[in-house]
């Protein structure tokens, strides 16, 4: 690869004497910011025109999201792969019913004190399974989160190990709940699935954004070139352990918030559900894999397609989870970068680019400038 | 004090167990640098194949001499057909394949045999104990299931350091393409590699299937039980792996004395703790 990735990282000076620029934006990627703005608002809007079912669906669909692009990021992006996540999710939600329940605190204050403590509980979480590496690490983490639902289950004040349910005044405790039942003349519950939703709508936007914008900075730059070669990464000044263990405790702490939205919007809680390795880690897993691992792109492409899975083979009980399981299997040995891997490999195409490209200034277009990097 | 005795020995004897679940696991991170996520609920295809035959009226013991080498004849396929295919510098496909496989196996073994709880039966060996004098007595099956460990470890240790294909073995996890450039194809060192762990989970499963009851869900917490064992004992050295075991089922044991709901957590914590003080294990012998 003469023009890798990882060592364009300095300004857009012209690094090869005047004929080349280094850029980011597509045409592809153009179109597609503009094309997200009105589909933004069309969705902020919905609940305006919009039954209940759809709302509570389209909630779902954003927390899966939102769980995906911070899995992506970790596995893909910084090669953490984690079958742990689901300690977050769990944190996270234990510490919404913690702040909501017992110091009785509004709900959306809640979920962003859940993210941060779910993040604090990441630090030493990280110190000790960052001693494993790569796939030990994965199991390593799954280790941890069996701890915290252990542990969470002894605790009797948020309902040991058969869980609790959040009391209807403190479910319904979220602020702006009043305005959105004159907004839409709605009674309270109708209204708290559209609170809940615009909760899950703006947290996914955050959390892509908030990958997007890593993703691009420095860090993602550091990233990209951890993934070609740790060691030479290293030797041109990219701090590894500190890089991993940003991304690992950022990501822990957006999990947390999910995870405390999510169980906010179920009202109830216990262990199994909040630690559930099949509902926020293997689900995830398969999101982020059959749409494309290391790609903004892929988790779109995933959730969607798990969402069709979902709802019409649902029904089919363990047999959609073998379906599931087997579908991955294939993907891995067949079309490893996922469906959106074939898709921009195809068509040179990437909306949410976040690698540097090298542009010949002079019209000629060199050939290996505009082809995609290879990915990692 | 006699209570404690008593936890203590139960811990080696469960220990003996972990081991046993380990030892498949760790043969194929000291070979082939894989973590199997499936190895869990491939202990608990084994215990269900072996409890499948026993009720169409195979006498246990031929059952089990059956499916040790059928699971051996699983893992070499799983290898060559699934596992090989991807291989390379990236860990994820392999992960994820046996993660996937892991999700088809527990599902699998719902839809056969129904989430209801299972177990093996050995007449009156259940129950026979050994006095050891003091008011303590040995159960038999769980003193059988540890002597196996120690025979399944003497058996490797004897394969792997003084035959020919041992060398092989050795010559693929120190350096595989240099082992490649020596005529070893890695390929098949790898489908045996994996044909042995399996049989030897397969071991493993009767003496869960035995000790006590197993349903299809079981198996992600054999794997964390067998992975911490590996961990705790050392990537490499198989009498690190017994070592580990023992560590995790001593825990498991003492926690289970002071309070029966702390004896999971009591193995996992001692696990953490082991990774905090000597991140490389007891008895490391391999580097990675």
């Amino acid at each position: 690869m003469p023009f890798g990735t990882a060592n364009l990282g300095g300004k857009k000076s012209d690094a090869a004497g005047g004929r080349f620029a280094v850029a980011r934006e597509t045409r592809a990627s153009t179109i597609t910011l503009i094309a997200a703005l009105p589909a933004i608002i069309v969705l902020f809007a919905l609940p305006a025109f919009a039954d209940r079912s759809l709302l509570q669906q389209l909630f779902y669909v954003f927390t899966m999201l939102s769980l995906a692009q911070l899995w992506n990021l970790l596995a893909g992006s910084a090669g953490l792969i984690s079958v742990g996540q689901q300690a977050f999710v769990g944190v996270g939600a234990y510490a919404l019913f913690a702040f909501a329940v017992v110091a009785g605190l509004d709900a959306v204050l809640s979920i962003v004190l859940s993210g941060a403590l779910a993040g604090l509980v990441a630090i030493p979480i990280a110190l000790i399974v960052f001693r494993l590496r790569g796939a030990y690490f994965a199991i390593g983490t799954w280790v941890v989160a069996e701890v915290c639902r252990l542990v969470l289950a002894q605790v009797k004040q948020l309902g040991g190990g058969t869980g609790t349910s959040l009391p209807p005044d403190i479910a319904s405790a979220i602020a702006g709940l009043d305005f959105v039942r004159n907004l839409f003349a709605v009674r309270g519950p109708a209204a708290r699935d559209i609170m809940v939703y615009w909760l899950a709508l703006v947290l996914a936007l955050a959390t892509f954004v908030l990958v997007y914008r890593l993703l691009r900075s420095r860090h993602g730059l550091a990233l990209s070139a951890l993934g070609d070669s740790e060691i030479a990464a290293e030797s041109t000044g990219v701090d590894v352990f500190r890089t991993k263990f940003l991304i690992y405790v950022v990501t822990a702490a957006a999990t947390g918030m999910v995870g405390a939205l999510i169980f906010l919007q179920k009202a109830r809680i216990s262990p199994d559900a909040a630690f559930s390795l099949i509902d926020w880690t293997a689900y995830v897993i398969f999101i982020v894999v059959i749409g494309g691992i290391g790609s903004m792109e892929g988790p779109i492409i995933g959730v969607a397609i798990f969402y069709l899975l979902q709802y019409y083979l649902a029904a089919l009980g363990s047999w959609y989870l073998i379906l599931l399981g087997g579908l991955a299997i294939v993907l891995m040995l067949f079309a490893p970068s996922g469906i959106w891997g074939v898709i921009s490999q195809a068509f040179d195409i990437s909306l949410f680019p976040v690698r540097r490209r090298l542009i010949a200034k002079s019209g000629t277009t060199p050939e290996q400038a505009d082809k995609p990097q290879n990915r990692r | 004090m006699l209570g404690w005795a008593d936890t203590l020995l139960q811990g080696i004897l469960l220990g003996g167990l972990y081991s046993l679940y380990a030892t498949g696991l760790s043969v194929i991170f000291g070979i082939m640098r894989l973590v199997n996520l499936a190895h869990g609920d491939l202990i608990v295809l084994g215990a269900f194949l072996i409890l499948a035959a026993t009720s169409a009226g195979v006498p246990l013991v031929v059952a089990c001499a059956v499916v040790v080498p059928l699971m051996f004849a699983l893992g070499y396929g799983l290898q060559s057909l699934l596992l090989n295919r991807a291989l390379g510098r990236n860990i994820l496909p392999p992960l994820l394949i046996t993660f996937g496989l892991s999700i088809i196996v527990q599902n699998g073994l719902l839809e056969t045999f129904s989430a209801d709880t299972r177990r093996l039966d050995v007449g009156s060996l259940q129950s026979a104990s050994l006095p050891l004098g003091g008011g303590i007595a040995i159960g038999v099956m769980p003193l059988i299931g540890l002597a196996a460990a120690i025979a399944v470890i003497l058996l490797l240790n004897a394969l792997f350091y003084r035959t020919a294909l041992g060398r092989a073995f050795r010559a693929t996890s120190d350096d595989v393409e240099i082992a490649q450039l020596m005529g070893i194809n890695n390929r098949s060192i790898y489908a045996l590699t994996m044909g042995i762990s399996l049989a030897v989970c397969a071991l493993a499963a009767f003496f869960l299937g035995t000790r006590a009851n197993f349903d299809p869900s079981i198996g992600p917490a054999r794997l964390l039980y067998a992975f911490e064992a590996v961990i705790i004992g050392g990537l490499g050295s198989l009498w690190g792996t017994l070592a580990g075991g023992i560590v995790v089922g001593l825990a498991q044991a003492i926690g289970a004395h002071i309070d029966p709901e702390w004896q999971i957590l009591s193995g996992h914590i001692a696990f953490l703790i082991v990774l905090v003080i000597r991140p490389r294990g007891l008895f490391p012998r391999a580097v990675d």
